[in-house]
């Protein structure tokens, strides 16, 4: 309960990742699949963008990164990867298991 | 020395001197020690929260490279919720695009498993067309909500009908047959709708009908880890505190009834268990100093105990947040920076 301006929006301004935006959705995703707490799971991802761990909620330093590495950003501009075509980026930087993406390549395999 | 303008548990303004605030942040903190046999908060952080409640601004937050991860329950529930008509996919890119979101959560406006079970494969489509055009990773949630497996809602005898008339052992045994039901139901959509992409499931609110729907839980979430080994399991919470509706209910060798947070993550640890959501409710009839004092007295001690990352529930009545469809952003912004900054917490 409670309505998103109170809740979802004032506990990202205050505390947030910034989820795409910067590298939070990364972050978490590192976070979900091995399990890892938070500052070893933003380790993990600086390490694997190559950026200090307190540019990871930089929305300048990062989009320019998720750009060159085409692993999705908020504006979407032709040409980039969008959704599952950045997810299959995303696994690739991150060394990581998506479970979506694993699925779409068993379906789109021949 | 001016007057502190905060609130009440329900959200109502009050003002508090310095020494007003401070003694209803000793007493918040040790209400959790004494209830959770915990240590209470030290004279420190005492002082790190007055100082936080003093700050004049409407709007506060952590520093700078100290922000965690945010997950979110019944996601897709909140827009339509406020009346917003949007269908679920465009909750999710709302939550990815407008709001910051770092995952999402995929539901149902019918928030539990028995529900969803009939009608799974109308769910699982909707996630995998989700993931195909958006970024964040997405938790498929829902309820265990063992209150819908006795009767009149299932088919079991009702126990809230058969303790009052003495029935304790009828009770018992009925509450024993939801919990096999639950688990199946659990095991069966968590799996459907796992094998159709979602990056985890969030089992939420869990423990809201008492020791069996918490045990359901953890029985469900061991078989789904043992059947998915890579699966993210998220395990939130529905209140401080697992009510002995049963009271013999044991898992691994631990009774369920009366255990707190630091007691409980220990349990969904051994469950499989990826992230663990803990909960601290808000009392209405206190100020937010004295619910926040108590609410990271309880967060901190499971912070503290939990190797698996904890991502604290900071809703709408949980957390110190006011009881309120509308809680103020003065206390919500508190109540998170002050989280953030004093618990070993992973996320909110």
């Amino acid at each position: 309960m409670g309505d998103p301006f109170a809740m979802a929006i004032t506990h990202a301004h205050a505390s947030g990742m910034g989820g795409m935006r910067a590298a939070g959705d990364l972050v978490a995703r590192v976070q979900m699949t091995l399990g890892m707490k938070i500052e070893d799971a933003k380790k993990y991802v600086a390490d694997k963008l190559k950026v200090a761990i307190s540019e990871l909620t930089d929305p300048v330093i990062i989009n320019e990164i998720r750009q060159d590495m085409q692993l999705g950003v908020m504006t979407p501009t032709p040409g980039c990867a969008k959704g599952m075509e950045a997810k299959f980026r995303i696994a690739e930087a991150l060394d990581i298991e998506i479970n979506c993406v694993n699925r779409f390549k068993q379906r789109a395999s021949f | 020395m001016g007057k502190i303008v905060t609130r009440y548990g329900d959200g109502t303004p009050v003002e508090l001197s310095e020494s007003e605030l401070m003694e209803d942040l000793r007493a918040g903190t040790e209400d959790a020690a004494d209830r959770g046999n915990i240590p209470p908060l030290t004279d420190d952080e005492l002082k790190h929260l007055l100082d936080i409640f003093k700050l004049p601004q409407k709007f506060v937050s952590v520093e700078p490279g100290n922000e965690v991860i945010m997950s979110y329950d019944a996601g897709t529930l909140k827009i339509r919720r406020v009346g917003v008509n949007v269908d679920r996919i465009q909750a999710l890119q709302i939550y990815e695009k407008i709001m910051g979101a770092d995952t999402m959560e995929l539901c149902h406006v019918d928030y539990s498993f028995k529900p969803l079970k009939p009608i799974v494969t109308m769910e699982q489509p909707i996630m995998e067309q989700a993931l195909m055009s958006t970024h964040v990773p997405l938790f498929y949630g829902a309820m265990p909500n063992l209150g819908l497996y006795s009767q009149p809602d299932g088919p079991f005898p009702n126990p809230s009908e058969l303790l009052p008339s003495g029935k304790i052992n009828e009770a018992r045994e009925s509450l024993e047959k939801t919990v096999e039901d639950a688990v199946k139901d659990i095991v069966f959509v968590g799996g459907a709708m796992y094998e159709s992409g979602a990056d985890g499931i969030n089992l939420d609110t869990v423990g809201a009908a008492g020791d069996a729907d918490f045990l359901a839980s953890l029985i469900a979430a061991e078989k789904l880890r043992g059947k998915y080994p890579k699966m993210c399991i998220e395990m939130s919470m529905a209140g401080e505190f697992i009510l002995g509706m049963h009271g013999r209910l044991e898992y691994k060798g631990v009774r369920l009834a009366g255990l707190y947070a630091h007691d409980q993550v220990k349990l969904a640890e051994k469950a499989g268990v990826t992230i663990f959501g803990p909960v601290v409710n808000t009392n209405t009839t206190e100020s937010s100093p004295w619910n926040l004092a108590r609410a990271i007295t309880f967060m901190k001690a499971c912070g503290e105990t939990a190797t698996i990352p904890i991502h604290p529930n900071m809703g709408m009545g949980v957390g110190a947040v006011t009881v309120n469809d509308h809680p103020p952003v003065d206390i919500v912004s508190r109540s998170s920076k002050a989280m953030v900054e004093l618990v070993r917490l992973d996320g909110l």
